[in-house]
């Protein structure tokens, strides 16, 4: 039992605090979104120097052989800076699914170049229709000799504005609510028939909305089994989940420190708004939702990294049943209660700051912005409550 | 990072689980699980148990009598105690004077009054709050006047829990009134059997007697019951709250109700359907299984930096805040479960000794009478509006 770092994981940490502290400040992520960028390769090649990009890769394929607490690291410190890269739909959504699904091929092609930060991937599963319920698939795959031709449209494929690769999911059997018959396939982002409407989302991100028509790729590009990928969806966007948590993490420590130093120095009736007990069991609240926040983080992250939950209640009672639902009630808690922290952090932080809060100028207006996608990212708290609840029926 | 317990920590659970199973006499594990009232001789039996094992005072160190045992030691234990529906062991000696002893007593008094807690042959109540002073603590009233050897004490402490068994009340006592209020108080060890020693019930909502006001009349209390220096006493004072705090989080008593909630839900129709069925309700049990995953991690955090030999200060706070706000959701949404079977109120099937016909369902009267019992949560031991400010002030620099 005990939460401390690695020398190793205290290292990257602070190394990648010195890097983003000079190379990814607030300045500098303004000057990116004003060029209308969502990536900045530079800062990109910096973060695969440093191991940022592999924290989670096996050791032969460029990795540094981590686990997802080192995710947890990296994303937290990205969090607290705020940075606008693809990291969680890269680096670690995409390439947790290809280190899991791929053959050794397609992970000797992929995963060093991955990173090393010259590729860029992105996981195009999401449909309208589904919302956040991932069995929902319609886009099809049909097998034509050699290929597969692909039809079907994607909707809000994170990272997909700048991804070289897309992992498109896409039926080769069944109904569009089935379990079976998901196949994954890594389809390259200029194939003829394939259209990108790239844009960003409510926190500066780039997202992309895809268009497949008639897209024809080699069977050698099917990643997985045929109608087996949907178990490898969950786990690369459960990964995801963690990774986003602990963002989000980041961002709420941060509007915390941003709003004590504001009602620090704000004066109204002669004195520090900080002096109101108003205000104090706020900000002490937000604390609070931070902290259990930070709590499932851990717990989220270190589930994955150990195949299942050592601790937690569980109103089941059960100490056995399957590792796999265990860690899906886990993962579904912590980004359930990070949703929800974030909602009420975020909110407390506007409300606090006053006006200036509401200026696109004050830092937390951002970092508001931030973990309002965060929860509407990989099913929103609604979403995995219901599926913690739906847990208890079993 | 390593959330797991180790092999060692494993071991001793499993050897925790197996006394407390072949030792918890089955007649008390039935009354905690119904929530029926234990009467003090009750409490006594598992104190002396637990005692006979050297289990009775989890927190003490080996050099005191104690098993010396780690904070996640002392979790385990407490968990595993929870679980197997052990009545609680009474903190007033063992978590809260016999530290202030330790720390600050002297040789005679660890002597005289530490072998007695340990055994249970003392039971201790704590003399803090007044009618005039609650949160504001410091400006309590009742004075101690020193004459030659001893001291002459007048006035009245209230909200004191089970004082009605109580041998032994340490109180915060007004020794000088010419200074800053927190500068003239004393911590004073009073025989409840000295004459002018006065103990009147109050009933509370739930129609229980579990606090008392303690009435002083010209009592006198030899000087060598003062603890440490005359006048230091807010000192040790703020120590024992500290320590109060800490154990507040009541993770594996909260388990334990989780677990009661999800199977009562199971068992109470709507409709003819089970409750569970019920999306609405059922999420509210997912929300309370989810809030105290988080704190079961957020209370081992604290844990940690105790074993680490980081004293936790205001995350004791925190934990006292989620702690008591998610026991009093558990307890309300126990209650909810029940429905209108929660209605009726046969208070007197509750007495430990009732012998007369049975009700249905004989579960719902201890669970509602929870509800309004655990409504103290969030004002005992500091009032979450104070840790509230103690965490504002210590964590946020406010």
């Amino acid at each position: 039992m005990n939460f401390d770092f690695s020398e190793e994981q205290t290292q990257l940490r602070d190394a990648l605090g010195k890097l983003l502290d000079r190379s990814a400040g607030f300045d500098a992520r303004k000057e990116l979104i004003r060029a209308g960028q969502s990536h900045s390769p530079k800062l990109w090649r910096q973060l695969a120097e440093l191991g940022a990009l592999a924290v989670a890769l096996p050791e032969d394929l460029g990795g540094t052989g981590g686990t997802a607490v080192d995710t947890m690291i990296v994303c937290e410190a990205l969090g607290r800076r705020l940075v606008l890269e693809p990291y969680v739909a890269s680096a670690v959504v995409s390439a947790g699914l290809l280190a899991h699904a791929g053959s050794a091929a397609q992970k000797a092609e992929l995963l060093p170049k991955i990173a090393e930060g010259q590729h860029l991937c992105a996981l195009a599963h999401g449909e309208r229709a589904a919302r956040y319920h991932l069995p929902h698939l319609t886009t099809s795959a049909r097998r034509d000799g050699d290929s597969y031709v692909l039809h079907g449209d994607k909707h809000v494929v994170l990272g997909g504005d700048c991804a070289h690769t897309l992992i498109v999911s896409a039926r080769t059997s069944g109904g569009a609510e089935d379990r079976q018959g998901h196949t994954l396939l890594l389809v390259d982002a200029a194939a003829p028939g394939l259209t990108r409407r790239a844009y960003r989302t409510q926190d500066n991100l780039g997202a992309a909305d895809v268009e497949l028509r008639a897209v024809r790729v080699p069977v050698s590009a099917v990643l997985g089994e045929v109608g087996a990928g949907l178990p490898v969806v969950e786990d690369a966007v459960g990964l995801g989940m963690a990774a986003l948590c602990a963002e989000a993490v980041g961002a709420m420590a941060v509007m915390i420190e941003l709003t004590a130093d504001y009602v620090k120095t704000r004066k109204q009736f002669g004195v520090a708004i900080g002096q109101f007990q108003a205000l104090q069991h706020r900000l002490a609240d937000m604390l609070m939702r931070l902290e259990q926040a930070r709590s499932m983080t851990y717990l989220a992250a270190s589930t994955l990294a150990s195949g299942g939950p050592s601790v937690g209640a569980n109103a089941g009672g059960g100490e056995g049943g399957d590792a796999g639902g265990a860690r899906q009630r886990v993962l579904s808690a912590a980004k359930a209660m990070v949703g929800q922290c974030g909602r009420f952090v975020g909110q407390g932080a506007i409300q606090l700051h006053g006006g200036i809060g509401m200026t696109e100028e004050a830092q937390v207006s951002h970092y508001f912005k931030r973990v309002t996608a965060i929860d509407l990212t990989f099913g929103d708290a609604d979403h995995h409550v219901a599926k913690v609840s739906d847990a208890l029926l079993r | 990072m390593d959330l797991s317990f180790g092999p060692e920590e494993q071991r001793f659970r499993a050897e925790v689980r197996a006394f407390i199973e072949e030792q918890l006499p089955q007649d008390l594990r039935d009354k905690v699980h119904g929530g029926r009232h234990l009467d003090r001789e009750d409490y006594l039996r598992w104190h002396r148990i637990l005692a006979a094992r050297g289990w009775s005072a989890p927190n003490w160190p080996t050099a005191f009598g104690g098993p010396g045992w780690n904070a996640a030691q002392q979790h385990i234990f407490e968990e595993e105690c929870a679980a197997a529906d052990a009545p609680m062991l009474m903190p007033f000696g063992i978590r809260m004077v016999a530290p202030v002893i330790m720390a600050f007593g002297d040789a005679a008094q660890q002597a005289r009054f530490l072998p007695r807690i340990l055994s249970g042959e003392d039971w201790w109540c704590q003399g803090y709050s007044e009618p005039g002073s609650g949160s504001d603590l410091a400006s309590l009233r009742m004075r101690a006047e020193r004459r030659d050897d001893h001291y002459v004490v007048n006035g009245q402490k209230t909200w004191t829990t089970l004082a009605q068994h109580a041998d032994w009340i340490f109180c915060l006592v007004r020794t000088a009134a010419d200074r800053r209020p927190q500068d003239g108080i004393s911590f004073l060890l009073v025989d409840m059997r000295t004459p002018g020693v006065e103990v009147r019930p109050i009933v509370t909502l739930d129609g229980e007697i579990e606090v008392n006001e303690v009435w002083f009349q010209d009592v006198v209390v030899p000087a060598e019951n003062l603890v440490g220096q005359e006048h230091r006493g807010w000192t040790y004072a703020k120590y024992l709250l500290g320590h109060e705090r800490t154990g507040n989080a009541g993770v594996g008593t909260c388990k334990r109700w989780l677990r009661q909630l999800r199977a009562l839900a199971g068992a109470q129709r709507s409709g003819g359907r089970p409750l569970l069925e019920d999306a609405r309700f059922r999420d509210r049990i997912a929300q309370l299984e989810i809030e105290l995953m988080a704190l079961e991690v957020t209370n081992l955090r604290v844990i940690a930096m105790e074993l680490a030999k980081r004293q936790p200060g205001p995350e004791a706070s925190m934990l006292k805040v989620l702690g008591t706000e998610i026991q009093q959701a558990l307890t309300e949404a126990m209650m909810h479960a029940l429905g209108p079977d929660a209605l009726p109120w046969h208070h007197e099937a509750l007495a430990a000794g009732y012998s007369g016909p049975s009700w249905e369902p004989d579960f719902a009267l201890p669970i509602s009478a929870r509800y309004f019992n655990h409504r103290k949560a969030s004002i005992y031991a500091g009032s979450n509006e104070i840790q509230r400010n103690i965490i504002a002030k210590m964590m946020l620099g406010l």
